[in-house]
């Protein structure tokens, strides 16, 4: 049987706000995956660590605090310089419009905006991620 | 004795009620099948009418009496708003002091009558811009304050001995307030002629919001330091808001809203009066902060039950005699996790409806958020929209002229009763497992709002809970609005005035402070006086910080979900 899909949620920064990360990742939970969440306040060098031991196929960083620019590309550019650049990474939380397109330019690959379904979120993850 | 109803009329009311449901049952009116569940957005179900019978006992002098008299269910002043309208107090910080300060400014000039800062995450964490944990998060969603520097300039030309001023601040409080009392001191204020609020309130940190510093019990003994020095040397400032706000916004019921902040304000006391204060003497200045969701009879049953419930617990459990100590003020804040991306200009009117129920619930000051407050830091066009909305409703629509307008409809006070009984056996319960410091222990309120946040959105995706332009009504849209923009140069900028203000300071006196706020830390004693010299000083408030953190430990989130 082919292993079940791993994913890391992660909340970089000092941000507090854990309401979608957690709910994210008890759905995930009940979707069948096996998640690992990091808990609050992780520097990107914590969670890339994470990734990485954990063997995850796909991390979900949740951000509400406006730091994301800054966090989202620290975390791409430290799965490169570890060499785990094929961990895909998503986001969700209050992110932008305008800041979206930028994000996906750098590497990430989908983000998830206020008022995204669960069943919206779980389908992708679905169509996009593959056990490596 | 006033019991409202003659138990033969509620008698005959209730038959009359019966044949009412029955003809109900025969004809359905319209498109729905009549027998569909109503819930408010916490999942309580409402009925279709309610009646004396709901009430059948309600007795008019226990339950509700007047404004500014025991229960205080009506209000906790005799003359509410007729007297002093509530406060309009507008969050505001953004990016640098200095542009937080034109901020303030503006708002005062367009008619706000208190301030309320919000600051950054670094400042909320109690880490300077410089240290590698605050990265990329200066001025983002607040005001960034390293040192005195910074508050000096914050404040600047603003009249902080006649305008109240509220930070929204917790691990760091102590220090906040130190640099707020050093900065009007150095104005020649005096630190008995200050009014206003620090936030303060750790239990709902650890429960909710999620800034925290130190462990939960060395969290409580500088939270009982700051009541102990209030209260001797600051006799107008609250303390501490025992915030459901945020309770609230990380997924709660408005129940558990309600009876968590309850249970909170219950453990303070407690620890307030180990200490050896007089109850008396610190009560009159606990202050409360809820939220005001979408629901907008049930946050009006909440607000009530809330005054009669915190009533009841100062006066029976706590023995308070003063009737000041029974009061249950507190500030709104509408709900921000009401409030749509989609479509954002229908965030104004949700604004309005959750403003005029707090208003209806009888809050002693409001902030009502910016449509545009979801997608980022409100722009001044978006802010003074809700400071006007509150303005229209205080002097155009009447809403304000009578005191407690719902006060003896049968479901509201139905509601309110329902509230305060749901709410009480949440209390027993945290009661029985030994306090809320113990129940956060066992993560047992952190849990009960996670299963209701996952509840809500499970509802949410099946349509069950509806939010226009986001479940129904949904349109494609380029978000029409302007959102505002932190300068990017701002980081440097702070980094350089706090170089700057390290280099000038008189390095050895600060050094000095801290060494004694690390002793007083180690001991008993009150930790403010060293932490005004040490402000006083320019000792930065990570310096401060990281005296609590070496001395206390450092708290760290256990990841449940």
């Amino acid at each position: 049987m082919a292993r079940k899909i791993r994913i890391l949620v992660a909340k970089p920064g000092l941000d507090g706000h854990d309401r979608g990360a957690r709910i994210i990742a008890r759905a995930f939970r009940e979707a069948g995956f096996e998640v690992i969440y990091t808990g609050l306040h992780q520097t990107p060098e914590q969670i890339v660590s994470a990734a990485i031991q954990e063997d995850v196929d796909l991390i979900g960083l949740s951000s509400l605090a406006a730091a994301h620019l800054y966090l989202f590309q620290k975390v791409i550019d430290l799965l490169k310089t570890e060499g785990a650049d094929d961990i895909m990474l998503v986001g969700g939380g209050i992110i932008p419009e305008k800041d979206i397109g930028k994000l996906k330019a750098v590497g990430v690959r989908e983000i998830f905006p206020p008022g995204s379904s669960l069943e919206a979120i779980v389908d992708w993850v679905h169509k996009n991620v593959k056990p490596r | 004795m006033s019991a409202l109803f003659k138990q033969d009329e509620v008698g005959k009311i209730k038959s009359g009620k019966e044949a009412w449901q029955e003809q109900l049952q025969k004809k359905p009116a319209g498109p729905r099948s009549g027998k569909e569940t109503f819930t408010t957005v916490s999942g309580k179900e409402i009925g279709p009418l309610y009646t004396p019978v709901d009430i059948k006992d309600f007795d008019y002098t226990d339950k509700l009496g007047f404004p500014g008299q025991y229960p205080f269910t009506r209000g906790v002043q005799a003359s509410m708003y007729r007297g002093r309208p509530w406060t309009m107090r507008m969050f505001a910080g953004l990016g640098s002091a200095e542009e937080t300060n034109e901020r303030f400014h503006y708002l005062v000039s367009q008619g706000q009558t208190g301030l309320s800062t919000a600051f950054d995450m670094p400042t909320l964490m109690g880490y300077d811009t410089d240290d590698p944990k605050a990265s990329g998060e200066c001025g983002k969603c607040g005001v960034a304050i390293d040192t005195l520097k910074d508050m000096e300039i914050l404040f600047d030309g603003l009249p902080v001995d006649k305008l109240t001023a509220s930070m929204t601040i917790n691990p760091p409080a102590p220090v906040l307030w130190a640099m707020y009392i050093a900065t009007a001191e150095k104005r020649g204020i005096p630190r008995e002629k200050l009014g206003g609020t620090i936030q303060n309130d750790m239990l709902k940190e650890f429960i909710a919001q999620k800034t925290f510093m130190c462990p939960p019990e060395p969290s409580m003994r500088l939270i009982v330091d700051t009541i102990e020095f209030g209260t001797l040397e600051v006799p107008r400032w609250n303390t501490i808001s025992i915030s459901g706000y945020h309770i609230r916004e990380a997924g709660s019921t408005a129940v558990q809203e309600l009876a968590f902040t309850l249970a909170d304000g219950i453990a303070y006391v407690q620890a307030a009066i180990e200490r050896g204060l007089d109850v008396d003497a610190f009560a009159p200045r606990l202050s409360f902060f809820f939220n005001s969701h979408v629901d907008f009879f049930e946050e009006i049953a909440k607000y009530r039950a809330a005054r009669r419930m915190w009533a009841d617990i100062m006066k029976n459990r706590f023995k308070a005699k003063s009737e000041r100590s029974l009061w249950l003020r507190f500030h709104t804040q509408t709900a921000g996790c009401s409030l749509t991306a989609q479509q954002p200009f229908n965030n104004v009117v949700r604004t309005t409806v959750e403003a005029l129920a707090a208003v209806l619930g009888g809050t002693q000051s409001l902030h009502t958020n910016s449509f545009d407050e979801v997608l980022a830091i409100p722009t001044e066009e978006a802010a003074t929209i809700a400071l006007r909305t509150q303005q229209i409703l205080a002097e155009e629509t009447g809403v304000a002229n009578t005191i407690d307008p719902l006060g003896g409809s049968y479901f509201v006070e139905s509601l309110t009763d329902q509230m305060e009984r749901a709410a009480c056996e949440y209390i027993n319960k945290i009661d029985d497992m030994g306090g809320m410091l113990k129940a956060i222990e066992r993560d047992y309120p952190q849990m009960e709002i996670a299963d209701a946040a996952y509840s809500f959105q499970r509802d949410f995706d099946e349509q069950k809970k509806i939010m226009v332009g986001v479940n129904k009504y949904v349109v494609d849209e380029e978000i029409p609005v302007d959102i505002y923009q932190t300068d990017e140069a701002l980081e440097d900028r702070q980094l350089a005035r706090t170089n700057e203000v390290k280099n000038n300071r008189d390095q050895k006196r600060a050094e000095e402070c801290l060494e004694r706020l690390g002793e007083a830390c180690s001991g008993k004693e009150n930790v403010m006086p060293c932490l005004i010299e040490a402000a006083s000083a320019y000792a930065t408030l990570q310096e401060m910080c990281d005296v609590f953190r070496k001395v206390f430990g450092i708290y760290r989130d256990p990841g449940t979900f």
